[in-house]
């Protein structure tokens, strides 16, 4: 209040500060009700994970990756009799496939190296327990979770098209026709991600 | 009307008055201060925007086990929380609500009074920092006692131009010769009483004797349950008072418009106000250290009175 240097009139800051919280006192509180009210997430949270167990080939690459080693499979083989083929096939069946949410970090490593998409997330994230061995989901509790897996959101119409479209057209093109590189369209201006695909 | 039943309606009146307004003062607080944080408040209680959070708290104090510190000067420990709180009901007692002797004790010396009684105050919190046998208390209490001492003198000054300009010491009386351009006359003295006042009740930035961020909470650390709810009460009481101090003296009271029949209403509103402005202050400004406090008061607020006082005496003069 007296050591000030220069800062035009003095008290300025003083009533600044009072303009301040009375603009706050105006405007619209912040405070989420949770338990009463939802909250509104957005597709990608990472509230928990789900397993799409058909599309799971056994190939470990999840519980491999998993920096905390929180998933834990099992399986076996099962041989499939082709009609008309010279050898049985081989199949693996899944028969333990469970995440232990106490360890989790959430950093979805296994979810990005899933070659198939077996595994996803959702946004639920209300599955807190009393007891922490109850964290550990079974390959049944993680394909309810399924169920609540959004749709993924729509593609950017203005952006690049997929690797797997671009590879086609070049191929369909012919030898020598441009490449994904040299079509891209020079965007100067990004645009604006749509709100609702924002949520 | 009986000589009994007019006492009886006087003290039931300032009963009712000393329990609900604080209350009220108390949840606006709550609300207010939430909603300059963008924040909500409290919300469950009572079903309806928190309303009862507060009966909800007297109710919790209650249940709370009653401790003393061992070593603890049990009589004087025990006292304090009423020595906080019992001035101020006296106050309470002489603030004029309306005209026509719409208050509860008409007294002549009625500023001398107050100003008087509102000096305990610095007792209760010596009484409660020493017989804590805390540390914390201890300073808390020393800091208290020596805001406490300081702001006395600018609110006094402060009190005396308005006593002096109105030719009397009765806050009904004070009131009466009231005329709105005193609001410019006094307007000096009106702010040094309401920033002494505040400094008085230890409402924040002034709260150094509590400090809960170096101190804990000051003189009020070692008391838990009812005791701790009555120093709270206190300082709720303590905004009433100094706001209604601060409407009687510099704001007119009961003066507005139908001041006959709503002067009551006038001298609620404007409280309402100053109490609405006191916690605007807390929310808004950080805790002055104890060495601008003390600068605050004896090379600001101290010139500034005796100035004023000056002020006072010529204009009382030529008129």
């Amino acid at each position: 209040m007296t050591d000030d240097g220069e800062r035009g009139l003095p008290g300025k800051g003083l009533i600044n500060g009072l303009a301040v919280t009375l603009k706050t006192l105006t405007k619209k509180t912040i405070t989420q009700q949770y338990p009463d009210v939802e909250p509104e997430l957005p597709p990608r949270s990472r509230g928990v994970i789900a397993l799409l167990e058909e599309n799971c080939t056994v190939c470990m690459l999840c519980a491999r990756e998993c920096p905390d080693w929180c998933i834990y499979i099992d399986s076996h083989k099962e041989e499939v009799v082709v009609p008309g083929a010279a050898r049985a096939r081989q199949r693996n069946v899944l028969d333990r496939f469970d995440i232990d949410f106490s360890l989790c970090m959430y950093c979805g490593i296994c979810i990005e190296v899933c070659p198939f998409d077996a595994l996803h997330w959702t946004p639920e994230f209300e599955y807190a327990e009393t007891d922490v061995l109850s964290l550990l989901h079974d390959k049944g509790r993680l394909g309810e979770w399924m169920r609540t897996v959004p749709p993924p959101p729509a593609h950017d119409v203005l952006g690049e098209p997929s690797k797997e479209e671009a590879t086609a057209a070049r191929k369909a093109a012919g030898p020598g026709a441009a490449t994904a590189a040299k079509t891209a369209r020079p965007a100067p201006v990004r645009p604006e991600p749509r709100p609702e695909s924002d949520r | 009307m009986p000589l009994w039943l007019d006492l009886l309606v006087r003290v039931v009146a300032v009963m009712v008055g000393f329990l609900v307004l604080p209350l009220l003062v108390g949840q606006a607080e709550h609300k207010v201060m939430a909603h300059m944080q963008g924040r909500v408040g409290p919300m469950y209680a009572g079903a309806f925007h928190g309303w009862a959070q507060l009966v909800a708290d007297g109710v919790k104090f209650v249940q709370k086990e009653d401790v003393h510190p061992h070593g603890a000067d049990r009589t004087v420990f025990r006292l304090a929380p009423i020595v906080a709180l019992f001035p101020y009901l006296i106050i309470i007692l002489t603030i004029p609500l309306g005209p026509n002797g719409l208050v509860a004790q008409r007294l002549d010396i009625g500023l001398f009074l107050v100003l008087a009684i509102l000096g305990i105050g610095v007792v209760a919190v010596l009484m409660s920092a020493w017989a804590s046998a805390n540390k914390y208390s201890l300073l808390g209490g020393l800091r208290g006692a020596a805001q406490l001492l300081g702001y006395e003198l600018p609110l006094v000054l402060a009190a005396a131009s308005v006593a002096m300009a109105a030719g009397t010491l009765s806050l009904p009386g004070i009131v009466e010769v009231w005329r709105p351009w005193w609001l410019i006359w006094q307007a000096p003295a009106a702010l040094v009483f309401f920033i002494a006042g505040l400094a008085e009740i230890r409402r924040p930035p002034f709260d150094m004797p509590i400090a809960d961020s170096e101190l804990v909470f000051g003189y009020m650390t070692e008391y838990t349950g009812l005791r701790f709810a009555f120093f709270l009460l206190a300082e709720y009481v303590g905004i009433i008072v100094i706001a209604g101090l601060t409407t009687v003296l510099f704001l007119g009271g009961w003066h507005g418009p139908f001041a006959d029949q709503l002067g009551w209403l006038w001298t609620l509103l404007k409280m309402g106000v100053l109490s609405f402005v006191i916690i605007w202050f807390r929310v808004t400004y950080p805790r002055l250290r104890e060495d601008q406090l003390q600068r605050l008061c004896w090379l600001i607020l101290v010139p500034v009175s005796l100035a004023q006082l000056v002020l006072t005496v010529a204009v009382k003069s030529l008129l």
